[in-house]
């Protein structure tokens, strides 16, 4: 039985060819960037640049608009409280979706605690934010707006040209995180007007503990890390020089390769969809039926829990994730770390029916064999479970009593 | 084998559960939980002469909260309604070898649907 990574929302594999540009930097050319005066340090400097200019071209902004970070919550991090503090003297308002990730969620609480507000922009049974909403949300004290790109857990893909069209109109500061989206779908960020935009290198098959913030020319941050005087001011600390060349390489093969991914990963997500609708009844797809992330597939189904799901597409090999009120966190150190997801109360799906979504990811090394694979154990995983379930009993009773 | 988070014990049990069913003139039967919480057990108890003769289940929920469940029939299955009684969350658990700390709820559902199931056991035999 092979194994199936259908969970590529989670990270990616790192692509060979991105580990063999990397791999120099541990070894032979170990110079610190900031030490430029002999030639390890001049080689260092010269990759983190060439990589600046990489990344720059997967969301045409301009290399000196990269600011290298360890990923995107600190990305995400820099941008809100970074925004928020340098913009004070402005306002004391934000305004952010509420199907974000934790890591914009949970940076605004520090700020709410300091006497910031933030306004919660709703999303739609798809997930969607209307930008209108958003309109109505900004007030003149906002000094930022800040909506993801595509969401990981439903797949849903935001309208961010029409709400960074919004924001720039009202000269409010639009954010947006790209982490589920960069390097799968095409983003420009002049079009989207974003003036700060988050990325995650090992979420297009780059290294881990690498990411960046796009920060438009002008925007002024107050930097959260305090120390040198790296990345432009924004971010102190010896910069990641291997990771940060991964992300380079990795941001260049998407550029150059995301269309031809892109239109295998849409016929697999066909697959995938129309197989799983016709084979398993009380199935609920979750997200934009087109409005998506590429090769994302999303959905619950009544009567059938979603960690006990994946406990056993993981025992037929097949890895995929939830946002299941059960799984979402088994390291925790006790009950208040399960919480149920809050992407899928915001989308109103019924919490006494479903306390778990399946997500399935797919990447470019994936195959027809794989979906194949997963389409011949899913329906009788489901059935399992329901034998087991007392409310798939209960239905099957009022079924046959015609009710 | 173990998996992920669980122990070897509680794979066994989630892939194969032990007493899934009904039973249909049961003596007793609890159904704690609510699917919103995650997780619901129905517990049917069969007891003849003051011992617990048979014991069936149904449950939506986690690995652990099925894992849970299979290990309490098997746990009661011949017990006296008493020592059934004096059944603890942390005697399941460490027959399954334990459970993760955000989980220890569902050997705590294991032990209320077994309080329950004779709470009903008893209404309906009143001694």
């Amino acid at each position: 039985m092979a194994n199936i990574f259908f969970d590529h929302i989670s990270t990616t594999p790192i692509d060979p060819r991105v580990l063999e540009a990397m791999m120099p930097y541990f070894t032979e050319r170990y110079g610190n960037p900031s030490s430029h005066i002999h030639d390890q340090g001049q080689q260092a400097l010269k990759a983190i640049d060439a990589a600046r200019a990489e990344v720059a071209g997967l969301v045409n902004a301009k290399p000196e608009a990269i600011v290298f970070t360890s990923g995107a919550t600190e990305a995400n991090n820099l941008a809100i409280k970074g925004a928020a503090e340098a913009w004070s003297k402005k306002g004391k308002h934000l305004v952010a979706s509420e199907v974000e990730h934790f890591s914009v969620l949970n940076a605004l609480l520090p700020l709410r605690n300091r006497g910031y507000e933030v306004t919660t922009v709703k999303a739609d049974s798809d997930g969607k934010v209307d930008p209108d909403d958003v309109r109505k949300a900004i007030r003149t004290d906002t000094v930022l707006v800040s909506v993801m790109h595509a969401n990981s857990e439903i797949g849903t893909i935001e309208p961010i040209e029409e709400i960074g069209r919004i924001a720039r109109e009202r000269e409010v500061l639009f954010h947006t995180d790209a982490t589920a989206s960069a390097g799968h779908v095409p983003l420009d960020v002049t079009v989207a007007g974003a003036d700060l935009v988050t990325l995650s290198a090992h979420n297009f098959y780059g290294p881990k503990g690498t990411g960046a913030l796009v920060v438009r020319e002008g925007v002024g941050l107050e930097s959260q890390i305090d120390g040198g005087f790296q990345e432009m001011g924004y971010r102190a600390g010896t910069e990641n020089v291997p990771g940060i060349v991964g992300m380079g390489r990795a941001a260049k093969i998407a550029t150059e390769e995301m269309g031809e991914w892109s239109f295998r990963l849409r016929r697999l997500e066909k697959r995938l969809r129309d197989g799983v609708a016709s084979s398993v009844e009380h199935l609920h797809f979750t997200g934009h039926p087109t409005d998506r992330l590429p090769g994302h597939v999303s959905f619950w189904v009544e009567y059938a829990e979603g960690e006990s799901l994946l406990l056993f597409l993981a025992l037929h090999g097949v890895m995929a994730a939830s946002g299941s009120a059960c799984s979402s966190n088994l390291k925790g150190r006790d009950e208040d770390d399960l919480v149920a997801s809050h992407v899928l109360r915001a989308i109103g799906v019924p919490s006494d029916i479903c306390t778990g979504s399946i997500t399935f990811s797919m990447g470019k090394e994936n195959t027809e064999q794989d979906v194949d694979q997963v389409l011949s154990v899913l329906p009788g995983i489901v059935r399992r479970l329901w034998e087991m379930s007392p409310t798939y009993l209960d239905y099957q009773k009022k079924v046959l009593r015609g009710g | 084998m173990a998996s992920g988070p669980y122990s070897a014990k509680v794979m066994d049990h989630f892939m194969n559960p032990r007493n899934v069913g009904e039973i249909e003139d049961a003596s007793g039967v609890g159904e704690v939980g609510n699917p919103a919480c995650g997780d619901m057990m129905r517990l049917y108890l069969k007891v003849e002469g003051g011992k617990i003769v048979d014991a069936k289940f149904r449950t939506f929920g986690c690995g652990a909260a099925i894992a849970s469940s299979s290990m309490l029939t098997e746990m009661i299955k011949g017990k006296t309604v008493e020592e059934a009684q004096a059944i603890t969350n942390q005697h399941v658990a460490d027959a399954l070898d334990g459970l993760p700390a955000v989980k220890i709820h569902c050997s705590v559902m294991a032990e209320e649907a077994v309080k329950s199931a004779l709470d009903d056991y008893r209404k309906k035999n009143p001694a």
